[in-house]
């Protein structure tokens, strides 16, 4: 759930912005020149992710990944996360402009909170371990995203408060969902490729070429 | 939420007009500087976040109205996609007007409405309307590349340009794979319904395409490297102010200017 301009009050707004910023600065730190190409095509893969439908009864929800995107990415998730809704605000005309920041908050926070507390489960190697930290980190970010956004509005105002409510009961079939959907998706990365789950959350700057140029030294 | 990225369009550079707009006469909006455009949009949203006024909020309205026609998109496209989007805020501005106390205008199945409840709700949909419309004309009518140009040139980090880059790239490229993945799935009978069966190969087909993904960096990445990329982007286009960028920027800041004024004025003639 993207909020419009004109919600949110300019406190909250530029609170956003702030914490955003620092978010996007702490990404960029990790992601040098050798990384940008893997987090570019991971972000490009999350945008395209959230434009697939999964059918709710007679009605349709869309995937939001931010679970897993924290998974993947830990911190890039901010950047990653922000030029994805760059660009559904500039070309896609949805979203808004000076509810960017919060916008970003609001979802790459949870996805960096649960990719701290649940990837060394997900790298485990029990295959159904990790099958239960990507539905944890999927529902867990779903559901820390709804209450950040129902914490947005209620900040702004007490007219808000209902509507802050009904945010969060929406997002309760949502995070089954995505729970699911992230579980899979760990399940099979863990059997396929499971230095995924390490690519992008090294610590700052490992530097692989140096890495490689050491080996050879005894 | 998201039908409204459209089916055929679910990729920037497929919706992006510039392409045809280039080809044949470039409007009004794409021959100014795509930094004076990007600063106009931000100070344009700036100011009309900041009204209160909703007589004076219809100004802002208008100009994106304005600034929509002559930026020369397709008004089919863009007026629907700005519908779906009033119809995903419009629960929050139904509920508006119960929620804000004051003097009740209407009273609904017992519930009273109230006059600044209405107000509210109005005031929220003019300035989104007004500042989504106003970025899609502005912003949205450049070439996605040239975006991620203009903002280096205005200073935002380079790798976050570069991500800019790379993802506005592969939107279309992972869509395609998307599309293909989704085509091999119904050939083998796959229908999606609300059950395990169908979260369970979702997710597979996420889990899979994140793989494809990574591998597919990794080329990208050796690419690049027998290319002998170094990390500075290269430009091609060289940008410039011109004397019609500079009249523009400072007509659009006069105008941007001019709203509070009036809203002072209205404020006080009321």
């Amino acid at each position: 759930m993207h909020i419009v301009d004109g919600v949110l009050s300019a406190p909250v707004l530029v609170g956003g912005v702030v914490l955003t910023a620092g978010g996007i600065a702490l990404g960029l730190r990790s992601l040098t020149l050798e990384r940008v190409p893997a987090a570019g095509v991971l972000s490009a893969t999350f945008f395209v992710a959230t434009l697939i439908h999964v059918p709710v009864g007679p009605s349709s929800v869309h995937l939001i990944m931010n679970g897993l995107a924290g998974l993947l990415l830990s911190w890039v998730a901010f950047p990653a996360l922000f030029v994805g809704l760059v660009l559904q605000a500039v070309f896609f005309g949805y979203g808004g402009l000076t509810v960017l920041g919060v916008n970003t908050l609001v979802m790459a926070l949870p996805a960096v909170v649960v990719g701290l507390l649940f990837r060394r489960l997900a790298m485990s190697p029990d295959g159904r371990l990790a099958a239960l930290a990507g539905f944890l980190a999927g529902a867990l970010g779903i559901v820390l995203a709804g209450s950040m956004v129902a914490l947005v509005l209620w900040l702004s105002g007490a007219e808000f408060i209902p509507i802050a409510k009904f945010v969060v009961l929406a997002h309760v079939p949502i995070a089954l969902i995505d729970g699911l959907v992230c579980a899979a998706a760990v399940a099979l990365i863990h059997r396929v490729k499971p230095e995924l789950l390490g690519t992008l959350m090294l610590s700052p700057r490992p530097a692989p070429t140096r890495r490689l140029a050491r080996q050879p030294a005894p | 939420m998201s039908h409204l990225l459209g089916d055929g369009a679910a990729t920037p550079t497929a919706t992006a007009p510039e392409s045809a707009g280039a080809g044949s006469a470039a409007s009004a909006v794409a021959s100014l500087d795509p930094r004076i455009r990007i600063l106009a949009a931000c100070a344009f949203a700036l100011v009309t976040v900041a009204l209160d006024d909703l007589l004076i909020l219809v100004i802002p309205l208008m100009m994106a109205g304005a600034a929509l026609i002559v930026a020369r998109l397709p008004l089919g496209p863009t007026l629907r996609r700005l519908a779906m989007m009033d119809g995903f805020i419009l629960v929050l501005l139904l509920m508006l007007p119960f929620t804000v106390p004051g003097e009740p205008a209407v009273t609904l199945f017992g519930w009273p409405a109230s006059w600044a409840g209405l107000e509210q709700a109005a005031a929220i949909a003019l300035k989104a309307n007004a500042i989504l419309l106003m970025l899609g004309s502005l912003v949205g009518s450049m070439d996605p590349t040239t975006l991620g140009h203009a903002l280096w040139r205005l200073r935002v980090p380079e790798n976050l340009v570069h991500l800019l880059l790379f993802t506005v790239r592969y939107i279309a490229v992972v869509d395609a794979e998307y599309r293909r993945h989704r085509r091999a799935m119904k050939v083998r009978c796959f229908r999606p319904g609300t059950n395990l069966h169908s979260l369970r190969a979702i997710g597979y087909l996420v889990g899979m395409m994140l793989v494809r993904a990574l591998e597919r960096s990794e080329r990208i990445l050796q690419a690049m490297k027998c290319r002998g990329f170094n990390g500075r982007l290269v430009l091609l286009d060289d940008l410039c102010l011109g004397r019609r960028d500079i009249l523009f920027g400072v007509l659009f800041a006069m105008g941007l200017a001019l709203l509070p004024v009036l809203e002072v004025l209205h404020g006080r003639a009321a």
